[in-house]
């Protein structure tokens, strides 16, 4: 099975001034396949860092992290990743963007096309291929990223604060798209996220992570992302259930910060 | 009369666009607050005015105006000069135009002069004998100028030789406001035969016609000429009373005595004696009056001035309003622009020119400026296809045979076709001076795009490039294009490959500049994306890194296209034998005006062109730029 699997990963960094930070310090987890998994802590708790190694894009200090009993080394096809930005290409089209997997791998132009219309109309943006991407909304460019990543069919789906920059409506609206997704393709998702309600919402298991050394604090089984599949988000988030969990996690993180920066008064 | 209609022309087209413009803001409140961008924008009316006040200021400064609206004006004006010019050397003897009588003037001098010597001598060591024979000599030489000064010596006969003069003035003066005059034939007939040669303002090389055109210049031809009679007599009279004559006779021979019986020794007393001779020469040379006995020629004078003044009538208007920053009056008898009109050709002059040059037959130094040439295409083969395509062929070249003949075969057959040894068509090629800059900066231009752009990329993203090239980078690129250019003359030679190659290097160092800030200023999440979407390092730099620095690059081509344009027109100043920098430093040399200006026109407008394009293209590859 292509689970992810972190054994002992640890990461070092030595800043300009020459000290040391432990970014990641023994962090021992399994994901199965067809998890979806949230990634919520203060800042400076390994949460990109964490997603970086797994794409492939850095190298950790020691440990490893395999997907599907492969060592991660390096980034790869297999890991789509969904950047906070979008990072979409704006010297292409909306179509040119989402193809650019297949086109690296020059497939036949036909079936690439084919799979756009696909796509496109999954993210629900038929009709917008020949758009210049920077002519359109921050979730509209979130979406296309999304297609993007998915048009590879990547095993695992790493999301690094995909909807941060969006505001609160598109951001349920892209919400609902990410549970729906993950519904349909059954893919292993890892998203990080800065708001608490939706590393809830989206989470089937939901780690906070502390800071300094980074580790993992506590460790959540919810059972909100599969409501949401059938059930409206908002709904979801006047239970009672979902009000409590929310209040704990925020206090936990709360205690955290302070901890770090000293009370506010 | 062309020139005249357009001007009015200008003056319209300017005076509605203002009016234009003006309504426009009474009617647009829209963008009313001030410092709102959109205020800036549209307003091609403004270029018009913009444009048809620059071509009037032309028109003015150059004096094309004047010229098209009083051809004659200047011719005037010249004889206007003729009459001013006759007058100089007689006013400068009175306060007319100076603050004091030149007589006063010079006695106040030389009586300074007098008793600083005077003080010399008495505080030198010299002998007392010789002391007191120098101030007698001096003293001597002071009551000189008490006589001269003095009306009791003057010669009575002086007094009526000056009435004489003043009269003449006064009778010139009178007779110039008479419609008639002249009534005499004032014109020699060698004068006669250059009036009917001479050609109008402008038309011939001579920038003013130098004899009167008008009956109105004739008037002041001939005044001038009187003029010039009666100073000729002014100057001959000279105040050499008996009593003067006598005493600087006696003190001539009195000095040149004393002067003699000094020894050689006597160095001081040498030094002295020759100064108070210098005081005694300049006293008796000096043409001194009493100071009223000149007063009725000054007074002829001046109203003679007032005369003449009011006979210029309307031209002394045209000359303060139509003739700017100068005029013809001013040069006196050269009868030539004095002023902008001088180093500003008229635009008349300059468009005249301008078709003239373009001219395929005539051009510039038997170059045109613009134009094609016929070339052979088997030039065009040859240049393009490389000699050693034939060593390729199998076989060999042939020899020839017993009969002393030499067979071609199909070796020899491929080497006439890429030695261009063929006769085939011809197909038109551009030529000309404006041709040969373009082309130097083209070639420059894109061989340091086709070299620059790939090492500015590498530099951008390899430590080693980025460590390794920079020094030769960063060292040549701060020299000044030019200090590179007598080195790569003496290399190159002064031909077409010494430009092309100072261009490339000048446009080389900024396109690896741009590449590289382009290539390091890519988003690291954009290469990560492209990364896990699967594209290898090649497909990274081509369809992520190239398009997402194209913006610095293009911008670097713009900012090149300018530098290489600047640099190349002056190193054509240094050496070559065509390109438009070569045009106007010949020019220069022959004081060509009008060519001058073309150069500096043609240059500007291709920057423009040039400049232009650039924008257009950048509009059309990279409109997403800085919206990622």
């Amino acid at each position: 099975m292509s689970d992810l699997v972190s054994e002992n990963l640890n990461m070092v960094f030595t800043s300009p001034k020459g000290e040391t930070v432990h970014a990641i310090q023994n962090l021992n987890f399994v994901l199965k396949k067809g998890e979806l998994l949230t990634v919520l802590g203060p800042s400076g708790c390994g949460k990109t860092t964490l997603l970086n190694i797994t794409a492939g894009f850095l190298r950790p200090t020691s440990g490893k992290i395999t997907l599907g009993g492969k060592e991660i080394n390096g980034p790869g096809l297999e890991r789509g990743m969904v950047f906070q930005q979008g990072a979409l290409f704006e010297w292409l089209t909306v179509a040119d963007n989402v193809n650019f997997g297949l086109r690296m791998k020059k497939e036949d132009p036909k079936k690439i096309a084919e799979k756009v219309e696909e796509w496109l109309e999954i993210v629900g943006l038929q009709g917008f291929g020949n758009t210049p991407t920077y002519q359109l909304s921050g979730g509209m460019q979130q979406r296309i990223a999304l297609a993007r990543c998915l048009i590879n069919d990547p095993d695992l789906i790493l999301m690094d604060e995909p909807l941060g920059a969006l505001d609160a409506l598109t951001r349920e609206k892209m919400q609902s798209l990410v549970l729906k997704i993950w519904k349909e393709t059954g893919k292993t998702i890892v998203l990080i996220t800065h708001s608490v309600e939706e590393a809830l919402l989206l989470g089937q298991k939901l780690y906070v992570m502390a800071p300094r050394p980074g580790r993992l604090h506590k460790e959540y089984q919810l059972p909100f992302a599969k409501m949401g599949l059938s059930t409206d988000l908002r709904q979801i988030k006047n239970e009672k259930e979902f009000v409590k969990k929310r209040e704990e996690i925020l206090t936990m993180i709360w205690n955290m910060e302070e901890e770090i920066m000293g009370k506010d008064i | 009369m062309l020139t005249g209609l357009f001007i009015i022309l200008l003056i319209i087209i300017l005076i509605a666009t203002i009016v234009y413009g003006k309504r426009l803001i009474k009617i647009e409140k829209i963008d009313a607050v001030f410092g709102n961008p959109e205020r800036s924008k549209g307003g091609y009316h403004w270029i018009i005015a913009g444009s048809c006040s620059i071509l009037l200021l032309w028109f003015y400064f150059s004096w094309d105006v004047a010229r098209s609206f009083f051809p004659n004006s200047a011719n005037e004006l010249c004889q206007v000069a003729k009459v001013r010019d006759s007058l100089v050397s007689i006013k400068y003897v009175f306060p007319i135009e100076q603050k004091t009588l030149k007589s006063s003037d010079f006695i106040k001098r030389e009586n300074r002069n007098i008793e600083l010597l005077n003080n010399q001598i008495k505080q030198s060591s010299i002998a007392n004998k010789d002391k007191d024979k120098l101030i007698f000599l001096l003293v001597e030489t002071q009551s000189l100028i008490k006589i001269l000064s003095d009306e009791k010596y003057l010669n009575p006969e002086i007094k009526n030789k000056v009435l004489g003069v003043a009269n003449q003035i006064d009778s010139l003066s009178k007779n110039i406001q008479n419609k008639n005059y002249p009534e005499f034939d004032s014109l020699s007939s060698e004068e006669k035969i250059a009036i009917k040669k001479q050609g109008f303002w402008g038309e011939t090389g001579a920038e003013v016609p130098f004899y009167p055109n008008t009956k109105f210049g004739l008037k002041f031809d001939a005044a001038s000429k009187e003029l010039n009679k009666i100073v000729e007599q002014f100057f001959l009279i000279k105040n050499n009373s008996e009593v003067f004559e006598k005493k600087s006779k006696e003190l001539d021979s009195v000095i040149e005595n004393y002067r003699d019986t000094l020894a050689e020794s006597q160095e001081v007393e040498t030094q002295f004696a020759r100064e108070v001779s210098k005081i005694y020469g300049r006293v008796t040379r000096s043409n001194i009056f009493p100071a009223n006995v000149l007063d009725p020629v000054e007074q002829s004078v001046v109203r003679f001035e007032e005369v003449q003044k009011k006979e210029q009538g309307s031209l002394k208007i045209i000359d303060t309003l139509l003739f700017p920053g100068g005029t013809v009056v001013a040069s006196g008898q050269t009868c030539s622009e004095q002023g902008s009109g001088r180093w500003l050709p008229k635009p008349t002059d300059t468009l005249k020119e301008f078709l003239h040059l373009l001219d395929p037959n005539q051009g510039y130094k038997n170059v045109p400026l613009f134009w094609y040439e016929m070339m052979g295409i088997n030039k065009v083969v040859d240049f393009i296809l490389p000699d050693w395509i034939a060593d390729l062929v199998p076989g060999k070249y042939p020899v020839h045979n017993n009969e002393g003949k030499v067979i071609s075969n199909f070796k020899s057959n491929v080497l006439d076709i890429v030695t261009g040894n063929f006769e085939l068509f011809s197909i038109p090629v551009p030529s000309g001076h404006i041709w040969d800059s373009f082309l130097r900066v083209f070639l420059g231009l894109t061989l340091g795009i086709l070299c620059g752009v790939p090492l500015g990329l590498f530099m951008g993203l390899s430590r080693f490039a980025a460590g390794y090239f920079d020094p030769l980078i960063e060292l040549y690129r701060p020299v000044p294009p030019l200090a590179w250019a007598p080195l790569i003359i003496t290399v190159f030679g002064i031909d077409n490959s010494g430009k092309i190659f100072l261009l490339f290097i000048v446009s080389f160092a900024i396109m690896v500049i741009s590449a590289r800030a382009g290539a390091s200023g890519t988003q690291l999440s954009k290469i990560h994306a492209a990364h896990s979407l699967g594209a290898s390092h090649w497909q990274i730099l081509k369809e992520v890194i190239f398009p997402n620095s194209l913006p610095e690059i293009l911008t670097g081509i713009r900012v090149a296209i300018g530098v290489c344009w600047g640099t190349l027109v002056a190193a054509e100043f240094l050496a070559g034998t065509t390109g438009i920098g070569f045009v106007e430093n010949v020019a220069r040399k022959y004081m060509q005006y009008e060519v001058i200006w073309i150069t500096i026109f043609v240059m500007g407008l291709l920057g423009l062109l040039f400049d232009i394009g650039m924008r257009k293209i950048i509009n059309k590859t990279i409109p997403w730029r800085g919206k990622g």
